[in-house]
């Protein structure tokens, strides 16, 4: 299954929610104000670091530029995708959840 | 593969309807069919054809209608949502008695069934909200 999360973890838990039950081998795509969880620095990338031992993350490389931040801000590991890529991860996995 | 798209949040006010259709515009591009989108809640504003944002900014309004007309997709808006916030085509505003309609071209007014037939009938359903 392909997660989405839109809302930055200081906002709202969306992000914690949604790692809580993405199971292993799913995706999480960060999304709109949800890229901020894949800065390097902040209070959630330990959670964020763990998520990806068993789940693959992704952030939205528009969503990112459109907040003045760029790819070599973001945690190793996660992957930058543009709207291209985000289609393909809605190809690969058979359900996409939103988490609003 | 077939997708349908629901648009749940109103436009300027939420990223949420530029990112679906910019996913609409990708996932066309990549050869996909663009199926329906169903617009819910405050996501019903997007199909006001009396929207004037400045000229220098996206006409969001516009944009749908354009990408609707290009690629025969079936914009959709929730008709229970679009009474209480005053999106009317020409048939509701006869019935509810208005003195006129504001819908833009490429919509529709329909029920929640066309969301539930898109579940159904789309190999993919993504959701964009607030």
């Amino acid at each position: 299954m392909l997660h989405t999360v839109n809302k930055s973890p200081f906002e709202r838990n969306t992000l914690t929610a949604c790692l809580g039950h993405a199971l292993p081998e799913s995706a999480v795509l960060l999304i709109e104000d949800g890229v901020y969880a894949a800065m390097n620095g902040t209070a959630f990338e330990k959670d964020v670091r763990k998520a990806m031992e068993d789940r693959t993350l992704y952030v939205l490389g528009p969503d990112l530029l459109a907040r003045g931040l760029t790819a070599d801000q973001v945690i190793d590991g996660i992957q930058v995708v543009d709207y291209e890529g985000f289609v393909e991860l809605t190809e690969k996995h058979d359900k996409v959840q939103a988490w609003l | 593969m077939k997708y349908g798209i629901l648009v749940n949040e109103g436009p300027y006010q939420h990223q949420a309807s530029d990112t679906a259709y910019q996913f609409c515009k990708a996932a066309i591009e990549r050869g996909h069919e663009v199926f329906r989108v169903f617009f819910y809640h405050d996501g019903v504003n997007n199909g006001t054809r009396f929207g004037v944002p400045p000229q220098d900014d996206r006409n969001i309004t516009v944009r749908w209608t354009e990408l609707a007309e290009a690629n025969n997709i079936d914009l959709v808006i929730c008709i229970a949502a679009a009474q209480r916030r005053g999106i009317l085509d020409e048939g509701e505003a006869k019935r509810q008695g208005k003195d006129g309609e504001n819908i833009a071209p490429g919509f529709r007014i329909s029920g929640l069934g066309q969301l539930i037939e898109a579940g159904i009938q789309c190999d993919r359903m993504v959701t964009f909200g607030d």
